[in-house]
């Protein structure tokens, strides 16, 4: 009796993990597949799928048979000693030595490939040259499907990926600032009107921000902003703030009443206690926020996309654009691509838990 | 200590107070002035500078940065140097006063502007009355973007919390759990443009002909399996269909973890009691589990439905909304930067801010419930 009950706890553990694991194949296979395709020459790419890199059995061609003209391609031909008709030799004929012979496309070629079924995939071509090709911003030359060479300008990722770092760090940092400071007056300092602001943060959560793009796009013409490194600061802290606000007000509000009490009547300044005090303290909200919208602006494409436009871009539009412009350069859409996923999967993967933190207490955003 | 407010009992007599006074005012005025011109220099090197870029944007971060820690000091340290009945009124507006200026700007504002917006023509000039409320609702470029918007919404939805769920159930149950979630969670680390990339590759077609081999997975499936390889991108309804994919495939993960650590609060002697009185698992999911994680499933559909109504990305790099892909938030962008219609384009901004409308009421009353001593 405790024995089938183990048994079937065993058994329901193996479909378990059989279904997980299935799941899992199926979330990592577009992955991994853009992934090898980013190593692969451009050539390779277009003749095979990513997936010939490993080995497997294949016909491979070994040998051609040109049909010399005597032989009347209309009727029954004979090779090696075998007669067919020509429509049975297009299907291919498999031989009893496991060669397949196959007539290659109309009857003027005369021409029938010999295939063997062979392991191949041992000796794949994986390079880096995909990447060098469009992190750099210098003439390049690569083979297209049809064996063409093409040179032209390299997309210059890497200063994409800098103007990225120069978007995300600010704009990470600048709007956490602003909001422990506020998240700070709302829960300990007294002023009027601060219930009704508050309110207002709340409704403002999960306002659209195609609400503000017209209109502030509008300002930003008038003052010069647009296209600027601090234009998009601004617009990542106006649409980031409300939330950081918001989580760092519930965490800054929680911490015990009596030490900023004591603070207070050792005569600190509010302004001291702030920064000796609250923000040394907060610093788990803090950085859940900080992981939350650091990888909210690397990964963001419109806000980027109106306010930095072609001048200064970010990775997200430069990747963008090549997709756009290069629709079957895949060589440099799959490197650009993942040019572009490194930094923020790093720093998912080894940050993990205080992003997951983050995502439930702000999971009352969209 | 930044605090400087106290005058110095020892000056005395009224031409020491009005000499520190005046000093006072007249480095009052000073400080934030030299403020303004060192973050004002620093603005034009960066808007005009032929460094190298990777010195201009070591330059920009610590500017940025700098820079806003920069005002806070000074605008503290002025507000001390008031007397001291308005320094106290005046200080928490130092704390609060940056961040609902800027969210006032970007976002309070804005709603307002852009309902003025939609009630206006082309370039904002003339009153249109109710012309472009009209056009969102009958003209077919925008009924088609609705229908879509149903689809992500109702599919997308649907598909990401179920297979969340659906995982979050079976690895509360296996050994490797972290392994699996980790997995899952993955593509919530990548942009939606990395993710187009990704897709478009396993949807792309190459065509049929002598010799040709698809280098697109799903088409090499198709064809390995007997069938005809196509330009699925092309085709609608599929297409739409196969971009919502996407949208599964970077949600579930979000879905998965939130709904995951809701199970692991369903209280274990809750479950054993079920078990004991003979309930089948299904039983336990139903009448257990599902009340237990109720509020928490409906916060996750909820932020998985506005995701679904502001879907841009994805369609903007797979399709541009051709081919019966079009969506509310692509067909804003193209209104409001292709066309150059600000009209039409606020128009449809309001309707998205109507969708989510209930949402905004939503939070509001929980916040009110939660915060009754504000």
């Amino acid at each position: 009796m405790a024995k089938s009950a183990f048994a079937k706890k065993r058994a329901s553990q193996f479909w378990i993990n059989f279904v997980l694991t299935a799941i899992c194949i199926i979330w990592m296979i577009p992955i991994i597949g853009i992934l090898i395709t980013s190593f692969r020459p451009s050539e390779d790419i277009f003749k095979s799928g990513w997936w010939t890199v490993f080995p497997h059995k294949e016909d491979v061609e070994i040998d051609r048979i040109v049909l010399d003209d005597s032989v009347d391609v209309d009727g029954p031909i004979e090779i090696e000693g075998i007669t067919k008709t020509f429509e049975e030799w297009r299907q291919g004929v498999q031989l009893d030595d496991g060669r397949t012979i196959t007539w290659y496309g109309n009857k003027r070629t005369r021409t029938l490939v010999v295939s063997d079924r062979q392991w191949v995939g041992f000796a794949t071509n994986l390079n880096l040259k995909n990447y060098r090709d469009v992190l750099g911003g210098k003439t390049i030359s690569y083979k297209d499907a049809q064996g063409n060479t093409i040179t032209r300008v390299g997309n210059n990722l890497s200063g994409a990926f800098l103007n990225s770092l120069a978007v995300t760090i600010p704009g990470t940092i600048i709007p956490i600032l602003i909001a422990a400071f506020a998240a700070f007056g709302f829960a300990w300092l007294n002023f009027p009107g601060r219930n009704i602001v508050f309110t207002i943060i709340v409704a403002i959560l999960v306002v659209p921000l195609q609400i503000a793009l017209v209109p502030i796009l509008q300002d930003y013409v008038k003052l010069g902003l647009n296209g600027t490194f601090l234009g998009i600061w601004l617009a990542h802290a106006g649409f980031g703030l409300p939330l950081a606000t918001y989580l760092l007000f519930n965490y800054i509000s929680t911490l015990p009443r009596e030490l900023l009490e004591s603070a207070f009547i050792d005569g600190a300044s509010n302004f001291t206690i702030f920064i000796r005090l609250i923000l040394p303290l907060s610093v788990p909200a803090l950085a859940s926020f900080a992981i939350f919208q650091f990888l909210w602006l690397w990964n963001d494409y419109l806000v980027a996309l109106v306010f930095l436009g072609e001048k200064n871009q970010t990775v997200t539009i430069a990747v963008a654009q090549l997709v756009g412009e290069k629709g079957q350069d895949w060589h440099l859409m799959t490197s650009a691509a993942f040019v572009s996923m490194i930094l923020p999967l790093v720093v998912f993967l080894g940050l993990q838990r205080y992003f997951v933190r983050g995502l439930m207490a702000g999971s009352v955003k969209g | 200590m930044l605090n400087s407010t106290n005058t110095n009992p020892e000056e005395t007599g009224i031409l020491g107070w009005f000499s520190s006074t005046l000093g006072q005012l007249l480095v009052s005025l000073f400080v934030p002035a030299v403020t303004f011109f060192v973050l004002y220099q620093g603005y034009m090197f960066l808007s005009r500078a032929n460094a190298p870029q990777i010195v201009q944007v070591i330059v920009a971060i610590i500017w940025g940065v700098g820079g806003v820690a920069l005002l806070y000091v000074v605008a503290n340290w002025l507000v001390l140097k008031l007397p001291k009945k308005w320094s106290k009124r005046l200080q928490p507006f130092v704390f609060v006063g940056p961040a609902v200026a800027i969210m006032g700007w970007f976002l309070v504002v804005p709603v307002i502007r852009t309902l003025i917006g939609s009630f206006r023509d082309r370039l904002g000039n003339e009153w249109v009355g109710l012309d472009n409320f009209k056009f969102v609702f009958t003209d077919p470029r925008m009924l088609e973007t609705f229908k879509n918007n149903l689809l992500w919404l109702i599919f997308g939805t649907f598909f990401s919390v179920a297979l969340g769920l659906l995982i979050a159930l079976l690895a509360d149950r296996s050994k490797a759990e972290v392994i699996y979630k980790s997995i899952i969670f993955i593509p919530m680390a990548i942009s939606f443009v990395g993710a187009g990339v990704i897709w478009k590759f396993m949807y792309t077609y190459k065509g049929t002909g002598v010799g040709i081999q698809e280098i697109g997975l799903l088409n090499a499936i198709i064809l390995a399996l007997g069938g005809q390889s196509q330009p699925w991108l092309n085709m609608p309804p599929w297409n739409n269909f196969l971009l919502i994919v996407i949208m599964i495939w970077l949600q579930t993960g979000y879905a998965m973890v939130i709904l995951s650590s809701a199970i692991k609060g369903v209280p274990a002697e809750l479950l054993e009691a079920a078990r004991i009185d003979g309930a089948t698992e299904t039983r336990t999911f139903f009448s257990i589990i599902i009340p237990y994680i109720q509020g928490t499933l409906i916060t996750v559909t909820t932020t998985i439905v506005i995701f679904s109504l502001k879907t841009f990305d994805i369609v903007r790099v797979m399709t541009g909304g051709n081919n019966g892909t079009n969506v509310i938030a692509n067909e804003f962008y193209l209104q409001s930067f292709s066309y150059n219609n600000a009209g039409r384009a606020s128009a449809i901004a309001i309707v998205l801010l109507i969708f989510v409308t209930p949402v905004i009421i939503y939070n509001l009353r929980q916040f009110n419930k939660e915060r009754k001593g504000f």
